[in-house]
């Protein structure tokens, strides 16, 4: 069949099989491969982008449910040379270690700031619990998002 | 200024917060295009024998390539261990996850399809699902072992000596499970193959060691060395399950020359977690025997290994014995350790890999030896400690500590946390009645970083722009040793840190090298970047004083800007790296080093955890962490507290919440992401980290490993702390995880004991 997302700002059109699911959509034939598969069971958030300005689990949709809707990844957060606040306080705080949840875990945050501009550190904890990090025990991750808000890091 | 000991944000970070990594599933590279897909058909039994397999319907299957089985693979046996696991199941299956074929398609929505239809026949066996199982022998996995036994070491199993407790004051023995986990790394396995048409093979694969993967793949297709070259991309994770090539990776190499296309292979998460090798899975009983002044005399300790069905790390359960005393000055250890087989995935290295286990089975018996005798446990750690002057250390198991403050690591470690107000507060609770206990838990560790595994590769390039490249054989994947070397660098040569690129990963660019692990790379790798160095300063000396006419020795470098000069004469002519590269000509200004003088250091620390926990539903929460990991100089503070935090998390993670289980029937029941505790950010604390830097004078930059050293600490800090919070109920163990139910059954059996 034949889908039709906005990707980044940019039309993506292919001919896909029924099944394909949106994560593979944007690795494969928007050719973005940021976003992440970490999981089979929608369990670990590395696939995390946003829909229409919402975050969603990438795996857990089809590219057909997108049709026709807007897809931001991590590839599109930023303009040119700029880089927006939750991707500069993941690296100023340290909140990545392999990367792999990262892009994830960036999306998740935007949108988590995006509904609770000021969250307090168990607000995040709470926001972050559908993505998994193996790596930084997310001590760093929760410091990035707080200093994304643009409030003091305790710690 | 020196760059090193600030907090510098990574270098690898840039690509990886804004296009992400480029790991294996990632790579667009020409060489691959066309590539076949491939999925592994596994065992969905612990143990059967195989009595037929028809591939037939596979093969005729829409955009099938190929289905090789058993028969097919023409490789020489599988090097490691007493019992070699064959590439493809050979007549007998030994665990839930054992490949039994491969399957290669066109595209990657087939290989779902493909592999369903390769159709099986098992015959069932009992399966060996558990140590006791094992032991018991009444099912042999394997009927070359001896019962089911393939290593044993030490005084196991008969060899302790039955007075060994005599004339002590008090005995105290406990069995303490050291529970089976998932490592988990959030990108699964996987790789990339293609061959050229002269025969050179190229693997893109995530691994932790690329040199070790190549001397693997290059044995066992019988080809040289030099015709293999494996990169290794962004890897997503490693925590030591990712060492070297598995051998789905030797094989698929092998698919793809014997299908003759590129191949890539993803793990998908559920195959990961039965089919990638787990960690921990002892069994270790731990006997103190003492005074009751708090002075130990005599420790035992007595490990089994759950090796799974095919033997792979055994070295594990030797390094438990190794580091069985821990942190203390005890007149005597007896150790032994058998490895025994089950029909289990098999067992490997994960995050600390055989000495975390040794660190839970003494921490938890120090506690139980301190509740015996009524004594702290923090005051009982104190009576026992090595004490500082007595460094060099060596230990009745054989190991030679370098230095340590084992006991102002604790002190600071209470002070910071307010132990004394804890302990009022929990006092005070108890006497309430409350239903939410508190519970204090402190482990203090030694652990052992950079062991054999003999030394690593460094190189410096000085270019003619003046700009440094530098190899290493170390193979970071989130570690930010990338960013750790050119810090060293830069403080070295003057050189900016943005004029610093750190190379790794590919073994055509970096042939020599051992890789990451055991917590080594900064020890072993940044010693030879730092060797590598000094010989090119050497040099450098040499050309300066060429080009301004004066003795070497009288020329020096300006490290705040690069430039070399005469000694003492600042307004003199100053010569740039650039310059001194252009004058060294063809035989550019550059040294490779194999750093192999460093011996083992030994980390140390001390974690106190604070929990509370549901005396009714039997929830624990994990309130705090405080935690001092003592690795000597830090170069990063950023990275290194970074790799304390995830310690720390995965560490939790153990005590709390995950294990990976089996039924009687071995049949896996945390096979999926959805059904494995993996630690998630709500159950979880903020850590409170306190520093303490004693350094080792074992290599020239005098530090130790910190990548696994928080892992080490906090599982039976944790753990204690759980225990602490029960033990007015008459609670004395439980083992790990602490989940809610185990919890409460722990309740329950103590009210019934009282
Ligand atoms: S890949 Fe989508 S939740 Fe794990
Ligand atoms: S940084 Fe590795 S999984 Fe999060």
């Amino acid at each position: 069949m034949k889908v039709t997302i906005e990707v980044n700002g940019s039309e993506v059109s292919d001919e896909v099989e029924d099944r394909t699911l949106l994560v593979h959509f944007i690795r494969d034939n928007a050719g973005l491969t940021a976003t992440n598969v970490g999981c089979d069971t929608t369990s670990c958030g590395a696939c995390t982008v946003l829909l229409d300005g919402e975050s969603v689990k990438s795996c857990t949709i089809l590219a057909a449910q997108a049709d026709g809707h807007a897809v931001t990844t991590l590839e599109g957060l930023s303009g040119e040379g700029e880089l927006h606040p939750v991707q500069r306080a993941f690296r100023d705080q340290h909140g990545l270690q392999c990367g792999f949840c990262t892009p994830g875990m960036i999306m998740a945050s935007v949108s988590l700031l995006a509904h609770n501009p000021k969250p307090t550190r168990e607000e995040v904890r709470h926001g972050l619990e559908g993505n998994l990090c193996r790596c930084t025990g997310y001590h760093n991750i929760v410091n990035a998002v707080v200093d994304a808000s643009g409030q003091e890091v305790g710690r | 200024m020196s760059i090193v000991g600030t907090r510098v944000v990574r270098v690898e970070d840039g690509t990886l917060i804004t296009a992400g990594g480029t790991y294996v599933e990632d790579l667009r590279e020409e060489a691959l295009a066309g590539a076949a897909h491939a999925v592994f058909v596994r065992s969905p039994l612990a143990h059967a024998r195989i009595t037929g397999i028809d591939t037939s319907a596979a093969l005729a299957a829409p955009g099938v390539l190929a289905v090789f089985t058993a028969s097919d693979v023409d490789l020489p046996a599988q090097p490691a261990g007493p019992v070699p696991q064959p590439w493809l199941a050979d007549g007998v299956v030994r665990y839930v996850g054992e490949p039994v074929a491969l399957v290669l398609t066109e595209r990657r929505y087939q290989l779902a399809d493909a592999a369903e239809l390769v159709d099986v026949d098992y015959d069932p066996l009992p399966a060996v699902a558990s140590i006791e199982a094992a032991l018991a022998g009444e099912t042999v996995v394997h009927a070359e072992l001896d019962g089911n036994v393939a290593q044993a070491n030490g005084l196991a199993p008969d060899g302790f000596d039955d007075n060994a407790f005599d004339g002590c004051e008090v005995v105290v023995e406990q069995t303490i499970v050291n529970q089976r986990v998932a490592p988990a790394p959030l990108e699964a396995r996987g790789s990339a193959c293609a061959w050229t048409a002269e025969g050179r093979l190229t693997c893109w694969l995530s691994t932790q060691n690329p040199q070790i993967a190549r001397m693997s793949v290059a044995a066992a297709l019988g080809i040289g060395e030099d015709e293999v070259r494996i990169v290794a991309p962004d890897v997503g994770g490693g925590f030591g399950a990712k060492i070297g090539a598995d051998p789905e990776a030797v094989l698929l190499a092998w698919a793809s020359r014997a299908a003759g296309r590129p191949v890539r292979w993803a793990e998908t998460r559920s195959e990961n977690l039965t089919a990638m090798t787990h960690g921990r899975a002892q069994r270790n009983t731990v006997t103190i025997g003492g005074r009751r002044d708090g002075t130990v005399e005599v420790v035992r300790l007595d490990v089994v290994q759950d090796a799974g069905a095919y033997p792979r790390a055994l070295f594990l359960p030797t390094l438990t014995e190794l580091m069985a005393p821990g942190v203390y000055r005890f007149p005597r250890v007896e150790t032994g350790s058998r490895g025994v087989v089950t029909t289990t995935t098999p067992v490997a290295a994960y995050r600390g890999a055989g000495r975390p286990e040794a660190t839970a089975a003494i921490e938890r018996g120090m506690d139980l030896f301190a509740a015996e005798i009524g004594m702290d446990p923090a005051e009982v750690r104190r009576v026992n400690f090595i004490r500082p002057d007595q460094f060099p250390y060596r230990t009745p198991t054989g190991a030679t500590y370098d230095s340590g403050e084992y006991a102002a690591a604790l002190d600071k470690v209470l002070a910071a946390a307010g132990y004394d107000e804890l302990r009022a507060e929990q006092a005070a609770r108890r006497s309430a009645g409350e239903v939410i206990a508190l519970g204090l838990g402190i482990a203090a560790y030694v652990e052992i970083t950079g062991g054999d595994a003999g030394g690593e590769s460094g190189r410096i390039d000085i270019h003619r722009d003046g700009s440094v490249t530098a190899y290493t054989g170390s193979s970071p994947h989130g570690q930010g040793l990338a960013t750790s070397l050119a810090m060293l660098l830069s403080d070295q040569l003057g050189v900016p840190m943005d004029r610093i690129t750190v190379r790794h990963g590919d073994t055509d660019e970096v042939p020599r090298g051992i890789g990451t692990f055991g917590s080594r790379s900064l020890q072993l790798g940044g010693s030879a970047v730092r060797q590598a160095a000094d010989e090119v300063l050497a040099r450098a000396a040499g050309l300066a004083a060429e080009l301004v006419e004066a003795a070497p020795d009288d020329i020096e470098l300006d490290r705040e800007n690069g430039q070399w000069r005469v000694r003492g004469a600042p307004a003199g002519p100053a010569i740039t790296w650039a310059r001194l590269a252009e004058h060294a000509g063809d035989d550019a200004l550059s040294a490779g080093v194999w750093f192999s003088e460093g011996t083992p250091t030994f980390p140390f620390g001390a974690h106190l955890a604070v929990v509370e926990v549901d005396t009714q539903t039997g929830k624990v929460e994990l309130r705090r962490l405080v935690a001092l990991d003592d690795a000597g100089p830090v170069v990063n503070p950023l990275a290194f507290e970074g790799q304390r935090h995830g310690g720390l998390g995965q560490g939790s993670a153990q005590a709390l919440l995950e294990v990976m289980s089996y039924d009687e029937d071995g049949n896996p029941t945390t096979a999926t992401l959805a059904d494995y505790s993996f630690i998630s950010a709500t159950e979880l604390p903020d850590f409170e980290l306190v520093d303490m830097e004693t350094p080792t004078t074992r290599n020239p930059l005098g530090v130790k490993g910190i990548g696994e050293a928080a892992t080490i600490g906090s599982t039976p800090a944790v753990h204690n702390a759980v225990v602490d919070a029960l033990s007015h109920l008459g609670v004395r163990h439980l083992d790990m995880p602490t989940t809610p139910l185990r919890v409460w059954q722990a309740l329950a059996r103590a009210r019934k004991e009282s």
